[in-house]
């Protein structure tokens, strides 16, 4: 609501429900308009369809849901059509655990739906960062017309804190970006050559807006041609990746003198950071290493970190995902090692502690 | 002459100027929707056509203001969003048998249980034709598709009951053959402010006429004027008699809230004015 948001759709699913529950009573207070879906698949598409015109709009889902939403996943990406996705992870696979916490949706939200496509991510580690973050989402997908998510941890998600709300004037609130030329000048799916992205009216502004998931040339016809399809998903991989280093944060500690980076997001973070803190306490040198963007990865920054450093450990509430991408992204600077804990609860600060003692840290 | 449709088409796009086989019913129900909207005297820039995926999918490709050419079965969703975000938006959503009824079955019910203020024009062929035509759930018992070689063994679907029995506020069928009744069916469907289900029963010569021995496009038409029944004649016949026909007319229409009005109310009753 801070960030614009003028309509919700979603379908009941643990542990992601109560994200409904409260936009159902609040949402057309602000003259927003809340619509439960009749599955995942409706709920997205309203999404979509509210989007193309003129609303900025979310959804809310979790394990299955996710899984569900990810034809529609593509067709956003494809469309470029802005749109939030608040994925509050559970445990899997499958029905897995409906309320309990697990990391199991990194690659899912990356690379789930057919082909190549690009997606931000987000990961907040507590509740304060559920509204920062949303808000800041919502801003990336307007400026860079992709889905953006919110991946949130089951334990953020039933997690109750103190979060403070800015005045209304303090929020920072992004939109797409309209076309700046009259209809007949106006080119659909034109990037303008600095942002890969193009201008987007609404449906109704009188622009003619030709959407389509087919691959299209720049006009927005339909192709076959190779020319056409390797512009557009260059552009489409283009646009995010490329603004890699812009995009994706990052929070570091203690990494100056480091031997160790204990690398983390969402909530295994909180105990990482007391762990990293205990062990500084006792004279050893290791780092802290949080993850606020998980997509696009931030590749520079961990080679970064990599060379300063002899060891990075990657604690994870899964069999191990980011920590692939940390391998790909340290380029053997430094030897990459993972503390995995596939769900339920997060990993203790103890755990933490005994896997740094572990490699001799 | 020049084609008075092409006026609105998007010539531009592949297999210009388009993509369906000769003798098919879609250009049709295309032009008859431009019809309607033409008499209607409708700001073009205010209304958004939009597709699934498939033959019929692609109308919405054609017309030459807003289009959505969404997902397989799935246009009603983001038709509903559309509508949602902006009412003032005259939706019209263009569908094939197959989506309407199979994979896209729930969207259809919900949508009309919803009564959300959309045209659905269901262009019902029989089969599936963008695939080659394979038997679809309205493809008649004995139909012979590409999947149903000795004749289909599923009882057909009649989705003008199903759509009436969800409590759709407007309902109507037509064969391709009625052009004048279809025109003015889409004028009432755009008028009504609940949801509008349009069912043209259409030929697809070259998969579905062809396999049947239905005979070109124009000979399968002259057999949807043959077997058409007007629903007050039917009202008088068994289920026996009536199978193999098309109960044709305005099967339904009646007082009901629409679903964007009642949402844009309840927000503006609670808006805080924030």
């Amino acid at each position: 609501m801070a960030a614009g948001c003028g309509l919700f759709a979603g379908y009941p699913i643990s542990p992601a429900t109560e994200i409904s529950e409260v936009l159902s009573r609040r949402l057309f207070g602000v003259g927003g308009i809340f619509v439960q879906g009749a599955d995942e698949l409706d709920s997205l598409a309203i999404v979509i369809g509210a989007s193309c015109a003129g609303k900025k709009a979310m959804t809310a889902t979790s394990g299955n849901g996710i899984s569900l939403m990810q034809e529609n996943i593509g067709y956003a990406a494809m469309t470029e059509t802005p749109c939030v996705i608040v994925d509050v992870q559970r445990a899997g696979p499958g029905t897995g655990i409906a309320t309990k916490s697990m990391q199991g949706d990194i690659y899912q939200v990356r690379y789930g739906s057919n082909s190549d496509y690009s997606i931000i991510a987000l990961a907040p580690d507590s509740p304060q960062e559920m509204f920062d973050l949303t808000v800041e989402a919502f801003n990336l997908s307007e400026q860079y017309r992709v889905p953006t998510f919110i991946l949130a941890d089951e334990l953020v998600g039933h997690m109750m804190e103190k979060v403070e709300i800015p005045p209304a004037e303090k929020i920072h609130v992004l939109n797409r970006k309209k076309p700046d030329v009259p209809p007949d000048k106006f080119v659909p799916f034109r990037a303008a050559s600095d942002t890969d992205v193009p201008a987007m009216p609404s449906f109704g502004d009188g622009y003619a807006l030709p959407i389509s998931s087919f691959a299209r040339n720049e006009s927005g016809s339909p192709s076959t041609s190779m020319q056409v399809q390797h512009q557009l998903v260059t552009r489409l991989w283009n646009k995010v990746e490329k603004k890699a280093d812009e995009i994706a944060r990052i929070e570091t500690e203690y990494l100056e003198d480091a031997d160790v980076a204990v690398l983390s997001y969402g909530v295994p973070a909180r105990s990482v950071h007391r762990a990293v803190q205990d062990a500084r306490r006792e004279g050893v040198k290791v780092g802290y290493v949080r993850l606020i963007t998980i997509w696009p990865f931030p590749d520079r920054k961990i080679k970064e970190i990599a060379e300063g450093v002899k060891t990075i450990l990657v604690a994870e509430m899964n069999m191990g995902k980011v920590v692939r991408e940390v391998q790909r992204a340290a380029e053997g600077a430094a030897k990459v090692s993972l503390l995995s804990k596939p769900g339920v609860e997060a990993h203790t600060p103890l755990e933490v502690a005994n896997a740094l003692k572990g490699l001799g840290a | 002459m020049r084609h008075p449709a092409l006026e609105y088409f998007r010539l531009d796009r592949p297999g210009s100027p388009n993509l369906w086989c000769p003798g098919c019913g879609i250009g049709q129900v295309w032009y008859y929707t431009v019809q309607a909207i033409n008499e209607l005297g409708l700001d073009h820039d205010k209304v958004v056509w939009v597709g699934g995926s498939g033959c019929s999918g692609r109308m919405c490709t054609y017309w030459y203001k807003d289009s959505m050419h969404t997902l397989h079965g799935r246009p009603l969703g983001f038709a509903t969003g559309i509508k949602l975000a902006n009412p003032e938006l005259t939706v019209i959503c263009h569908m094939g048998d197959g989506e309407t009824s199979a994979i896209g079955g729930n969207h259809l019910i919900q949508t009309a249980r919803r009564n959300v203020e959309l045209t659905a024009i269901c262009i019902n062929n029989f089969n599936y034709g963008m695939t080659g035509g394979q038997y679809s759930p309205t493809t008649p018992l004995g139909g012979i598709t590409m999947t149903s070689v000795e004749g289909s063994m599923e009882p057909p679907f009649d989705l003008c009951r199903l759509v009436e029995a969800c409590g759709a506020g407007y309902v109507a069928r037509w064969t391709s053959a009625h052009h004048r009744q279809i025109v003015n069916s889409i004028k009432e469907a755009i008028q009504k402010q609940a949801f509008a289900y349009v069912e043209v029963v259409s030929q697809c010569p070259t998969y579905f006429g062809r396999r049947n021995r239905l005979g070109d496009g124009a000979e399968m038409m002259r057999g949807f004027l043959k077997n058409s029944v007007t629903k007050e004649r039917a009202q008088g016949m068994t289920e026996e008699a009536l199978r193999g026909k098309y109960v044709i007319g305005k099967l339904v229409d009646r007082n009901v809230k629409g679903y964007s009005a009642t949402l844009h109310e309840f927000a503006a009753r609670h808006s805080s004015g924030v």
